[in-house]
């Protein structure tokens, strides 16, 4: 995690390489953008949910950012909110099809959070904010780095979760048996409690090293 | 481009229409496995909680008050039912359970099929630890109730609420099988239906 | 199931934001004041009655006769985005400063998580036309709730100091932390 933080930011023309990286830490979506939070706190549960969450949800960012940036000369500006959320809802549904076919059981753990990634406000903020303007393949990168960053910060969460409130990591279990883990972690309370104090890590980390 | 409102209707009513179609073209695409995965999974509970058997009880299954039994024969005998039962009484809802029974009614195994509830606590009813205290036992005998309740079910630490509707998916699953499939007469009609499915390959 | 029940789960129980995590986004963003809570709490309240209503008719008479289940998300998002236009327009043209209070967070509502899964909920859970509407109803008070509780609580530690690092969404998140636990006193109370 440190690594890339570290890592002295270039300020040239914006490469299709920053496109990618941007996603991923300076804007990351869920400690600097702040945007769809909602998954963030309800399936941070176990690794795995944490995982899949993040990557459906880059799955869908990179499709309707194609898609968008795509159709983006025939979208006229009055209507263009309607049919961004008209092509995300698709994407998402193709998704969810997806899903429920190939991984079953992980479609079954995530439940309604797989059809509310349709109003996770981050992919119609980067809808807004990128692919409406770009070409097809940095649109294409913005929603892969935006993906990577929303899926490195879920799977960051879950993980601290997961060892403090069940005692395993991956459902591999880690500490040994008979010992109790702090299960208010797994809980409602658990996950305001992770995400806040690891936001407030972030934000010393940030004003430390001035990025 | 330009918002006038010609170009509005036509953009969003050609956009939809073909995001529509291509949904429904994924749809086709999917249903096919979508129907499988979900088959797989009842074979593969259906398979974990009754004993070796040679027909195919997806086959024969049948809908009872909202339950789903699946009989088992091995040779043409008779050797178990499973029954997919539910509960509403669960601390985050409703959750599904699936049950074997022998033929005199003992319990063979209990598996968990959906659930919501919490990680950690209510969760853990698919735990063997305390799924597994549920198998040879017959409700005859063996009260089904958690022990804070009088009864012989040690419940899940702190998730007594789960543990109380736990025992409440098996209770019904085992009224509804005692009436319908071990007294004499429908118990016969069980064997002739099964005896007739036997072409039926299982997997 | 009757109506006590649901409205007990729905407003205290099950609470929308603080055991089922839906509205984060308004709970962090808009609960920097008690007025603009509420305004945001009847804004959604008012969205969502509406829309479980028409949701339920399009998914009963529409979605099931013709098979077409999997057009629901869409559907169901169009009827929300729909909704949240003509309560824009209401509160634009009848109480200008609730409506430069709430700022992006009206047209917001769209994606607001809530608004959408509230309709999904009422659909999983098997209501009839007035539960859904009385379970949307009480949705919306707990969520009301909840955003009054937090933007008191925080209109408070305005006056108090603590870390920096902790200014802003973190300090949020932990009140949200204290009064999820709060509302877990509750759980268990309706069998």
């Amino acid at each position: 995690m440190l690594k890339p933080i570290l890592r002295p930011g270039k300020e040239e023309s914006m490469s299709n390489l920053k496109h990618f990286t941007n996603g991923i830490i300076k804007e990351n979506p869920t400690f600097v953008l702040v945007l769809g939070t909602c998954p963030v706190l309800a399936i941070t549960t176990t690794g795995f949910n944490g995982f899949g969450m993040g990557m459906a949800t880059a799955m869908v960012l990179v499709l309707s950012n194609i898609f968008i940036s795509i159709l983006k000369n025939y979208i006229p500006d009055k209507v263009r909110i309607a049919v961004f959320i008209t092509i995300i809802a698709t994407c998402v549904s193709v998704v969810e099809l997806v899903m429920k076919a190939f991984t079953p059981d992980l479609y079954k753990a995530l439940g309604i959070f797989i059809p509310l990634i349709v109003v996770n406000c981050l992919v119609l903020g980067r809808a807004e904010a990128f692919a409406q303007k770009k070409g097809v393949f940095a649109s294409a990168l913005d929603g892969l780095g935006m993906g990577i960053g929303f899926t490195i910060s879920l799977t960051l969460i879950s993980i601290v979760r997961e060892i403090l409130g069940n005692g395993s990591f991956f459902t591999i279990p880690i500490i040994p048996a008979g010992a109790h883990p702090m299960l208010l972690f797994i809980l409602p309370p658990g996950a305001f409690l992770t995400f806040g104090l690891l936001f407030a890590v972030m934000n010393a980390l940030k004003r430390k090293f001035k990025i | 481009m330009e918002s006038t409102l010609k170009n509005m209707i036509l953009s969003l009513s050609l956009i939809s229409m073909a995001m529509a179609a291509g949904l429904g073209y994924v749809y086709v695409l999917t249903k096919g496995p979508i129907e499988e995965a979900d088959k797989a999974k009842e074979v593969s509970a259906v398979t974990e909680v009754l004993p070796h058997f040679d027909n195919d009880p997806i086959k024969q299954k049948k809908e009872i008050e909202g339950l789903t039994f699946y009989p088992a024969t091995n040779g043409g005998q008779l050797v178990g039912c499973a029954v997919k039962t539910y509960t509403t009484k669960g601390f985050s809802g409703r959750f599904d359970l699936m049950v074997g029974f022998k033929p005199d009614g003992t319990i063979h195994k209990v598996v968990v099929l959906e659930q919501k509830e919490t990680p950690g606590l209510g969760a853990k009813m698919n735990d063997p630890k305390f799924r597994d205290q549920f198998m040879g036992k017959n409700l005859a005998t063996y009260k089904l109730k958690v022990k804070k309740d009088g009864g012989d079910v040690d419940a899940i630490s702190a998730a007594t609420i789960s543990s109380r509707a736990f025992c409440d998916g098996i209770q019904k699953a085992y009224d509804l099988y005692m009436k319908n499939f071990v007294k004499s007469n429908s118990m016969a009609s069980v064997k002739a239906d099964s005896t007739a499915g036997k072409g039926g390959k299982h997997e | 199931m009757d109506y006590i029940k649901i409205i007990i789960l729905a407003i205290i129980v099950n609470n929308i934001i603080l055991s089922q995590f839906l509205g984060i986004c308004s709970f962090l963003g808009v609960t920097g004041k008690v007025s603009t809570a509420i305004g945001m709490g009847a804004a959604v309240t008012f969205v969502i009655s509406m829309g479980n209503a028409i949701t339920h008719l399009i998914q009963t008479y529409i979605l099931i006769p013709y098979h077409i289940e999997f057009l629901q998300t869409i559907t169901f998002i169009f009827v929300v985005a729909f909704l949240v236009q003509i309560v824009e327009i209401i509160v634009k043209k009848s109480v200008p400063t609730l409506y430069q209070a709430l700022g992006i967070y009206l047209p917001l509502i769209t994606t607001n998580c809530a608004t959408l899964a509230v309709a999904l909920l009422a659909v999983q859970n098997h209501y009839n036309l007035v539960q859904s509407v009385v379970y949307a109803i009480a949705i919306g008070i707990g969520y009301t709730l909840a955003m009054v509780l937090m933007a008191g609580i925080r209109e408070q530690m305005e006056i108090n100091g603590y870390p920096k690092g902790m200014r802003g969404f973190p300090m949020t998140l932990v009140i949200g932390s204290l009064l999820a636990m709060a509302f877990m006193g509750f759980s268990g109370l309706v069998k």
